[in-house]
């Protein structure tokens, strides 16, 4: 398997970024860690996941989707958008890798958002094996795998060593164009990692978490169940964990007067707030329950309904570790099942 | 780049109608002339005036009409007291069509139609009168019940009247919701009106208006025998991108701007009551 030592991956990262803007996940100076567009010397983060989940690189917070030039009576429309650059995310973990084809099960159906395809296209993924899971982690529960992450081209460190294989055709042209930089060698030690790696994903706490409770045809079972109003009860509303979620993709469009003309853009939107439904007539989820319920039935019952059963989370609990009071899906699902 | 449904077309007003003292109904065509779109009864376009904001509303023209647009819009909020604002030349963004259609080519056709509209629920089933009317051959006898608060609320009025009203096969019962002067027609609300009326069984229902008369007149009909498979309406959530995509008008696994804004309510019944 090609490979390369793990003191040469400064200069892997030069080459990459040699040709087309890299990101990595990097340490912030909180602790937490982010992508950083990648300069020299910037050092991959040690921390297992980065705060923010990876959707940013396709599905941005705020994103320009047209112009306008007003003038009287008159209006002026101008498309601006551009072919955006190839770019390479470096160290995309398994869960965050599988958020990008729920996204894309969004996005890139009839009629296609080409914002998200525009940078869909242009971008790389390198996903990052995890060997050292948390407590907060349950992407087996979503069948993945964060021994073998999809994306373009996986990664894994083992020893002394990061050892890469293709996933995809971009992912295949990833790795000859860094082919120079790598060499051929055995895996007996990426084989023992991956294994000691699903050694402890069996211990982990949330291991047996199981979605065979739930799916598509369980609307009236979830719908009207009474845990909802305990389990929504202590919810603020903040939205934080539609914001870290990296399946969350609800969107607001607004406008916004620059002084010379009309900017429209999107940006991330939240189904936890008050007035996400809001209408001049009234308000169909009038309650913080209504709000919370949506949330997770999407998630769990309506997405899965449309996407062959996929769920609409990938297990990644940042929420878990993020939701001020403590609340989450996985308490959400427990909850639900326990009749 | 391909087109994207978020970038929007520029429409001129024509012509502003003003129905009551808060619908006006606005001509839309083309800078060029003609319409910017073909669309089906029961559609719905999102108009905009930039920096003011972006909203959906039902194309209240039928498809049969192939000069212009036009939409039949009450003012009751930001960008509606703009609409309403507006003279003759202003420009809007204007996007679509979304959404499905009234099935007016399928389940529909060769079927006696009864129409239910109060107030502004006129708006999306003047779409469809239109157009079964001008396609007369294809439908059987044509009723249409439409009460609003007052004579001076009754949208479409002069249409009603001289249009609607001397077609052979169309019958028009007007109710409004208490007495006037001038007004020697029916006097009550529309739940009670269809009730006293006692409609055939055997027509299919397009109903829209508040919900509260929905839900009214859907008992009513029940009582009378109507089944729910026969009765359709059209549905409003708020809306941001119009294709399913931005998450807001999500009930259960429908997006009302995609898989609506019409459903029989055998359908609706499947879904969460959350509209």
């Amino acid at each position: 398997m090609l490979r390369i030592s793990a003191d040469k991956l400064d200069s892997l990262f030069e080459a990459i970024a040699a040709k087309q803007a890299l990101y990595i996940p990097a340490d912030r100076e909180d602790g937490e860690a982010e992508y950083k567009k990648y300069v020299s010397g910037m050092k991959l983060t040690s921390r297992l996941n980065t705060l923010r989940s990876a959707k940013d690189f396709f599905f941005p917070q705020t994103e320009d989707i047209v112009e306008f030039r007003m003038d009287g009576k008159k209006i002026e429309v101008n498309d601006i958008r551009k072919e955006c650059e190839d770019f390479v995310i470096f160290g995309v973990r398994a869960c965050d890798a599988r958020s990008f084809t729920i996204l894309d099960k969004v996005y890139l159906v009839d009629p296609v958002d080409s914002f998200y395809k525009n940078r869909r296209d242009h971008g790389t993924v390198v996903t990052m094996a995890c060997s050292r899971p948390a407590e907060t982690c349950f992407c087996q529960t979503f069948g993945i795998d964060p021994t073998a992450p999809e994306g373009d081209c996986a990664c894994w460190k083992a020893g002394n060593y990061y050892y890469f294989k293709a996933n995809t055709e971009k992912g295949q042209v990833f790795i000859d164009s860094i082919a120079g930089l790598l060499e051929e060698g055995d895996t007996a030690e990426l084989d023992s990692t991956v294994a000691r790696t699903r050694e402890i994903m069996k211990k982990l706490p949330l291991a047996n978490l199981s979605t065979e409770n739930f799916g598509g045809d369980k609307l009236n079972e979830y719908f009207n169940s009474d845990k909802w109003a305990e389990l929504s009860e202590s919810c603020l509303g903040c939205g934080t964990c539609t914001f870290v979620c990296p399946t969350c993709q609800c969107y607001d469009i607004k406008d916004f007067n620059t002084g010379n003309g009309i900017k429209r853009y999107r940006c991330w939107d939240s189904c936890m707030y008050s007035d996400f439904t809001k209408m001049a007539h009234g308000n169909p989820r009038l309650t913080q329950l209504e709000r919370f319920r949506q949330r997770f039935m999407h998630k769990l019952v309506y997405f899965p309904a449309n996407n062959n059963g996929e769920f609409g989370c990938v297990g990644c609990g940042r929420c878990l570790s993020k939701c001020p009071i403590s609340m989450n899906i996985v308490k959400v699902m427990k909850a639900l099942e326990d009749k | 780049m391909n087109n994207d449904t978020l970038i929007p077309y520029v429409g001129v007003v024509t012509d502003i109608r003003i129905d009551t003292p808060d619908v006006k109904t606005f001509r839309v065509e083309a800078p060029e002339g003609g319409k910017l779109f073909e669309h089906m009864p029961g559609q719905c376009a999102m108009l905009s005036i930039p920096g003011v904001g972006e909203a959906m509303f039902s194309i209240t023209s039928s498809p049969t009409n192939k000069e212009f647009m036009e939409f039949s819009i009450k003012k009751c909020g930001c960008l509606t007291e703009w609409l309403h604002a507006m003279e003759v030349g202003q420009m809007i963004t204007v996007r679509g069509p979304y959404g499905n259609a009234f099935p007016v080519e399928t389940e529909l056709k060769g079927k006696d139609l009864l129409f239910i509209a109060g107030g502004i629920g006129l708006a999306p089933l003047r779409s469809v009168i239109n157009y079964v009317r001008d396609k007369r051959e294809n439908y059987g006898d044509i009723q249409i019940i439409y009460g609003s608060r007052s004579k001076d609320d009754l949208v479409d009025y002069q249409e009603i009247l001289n249009e609607w009203m001397t077609d052979d096969g169309v019958e028009v019962d007007l109710t409004i919701d208490n007495a006037q002067e001038g007004w020697d027609g029916h006097v009550g609300f529309v739940p009670n009106y269809v009730k006293e009326l006692d409609p055939s069984i055997n027509k299919t229902v397009l109903i829209c208006g508040p919900p509260i008369m929905i839900k009214f007149t859907l008992a009513g009909l029940k009582e009378l025998g109507f089944k729910e498979t026969q009765v359709y309406t059209t549905m409003e959530l708020r809306m941001k991108c119009g294709v399913g995509k931005c998450g807001r008008c999500n009930i259960g696994n429908k997006y009302v701007c995609k898989d609506g804004p019409v459903f029989r309510f055998d359908q609706l019944g499947e879904l969460p009551d959350e509209y």
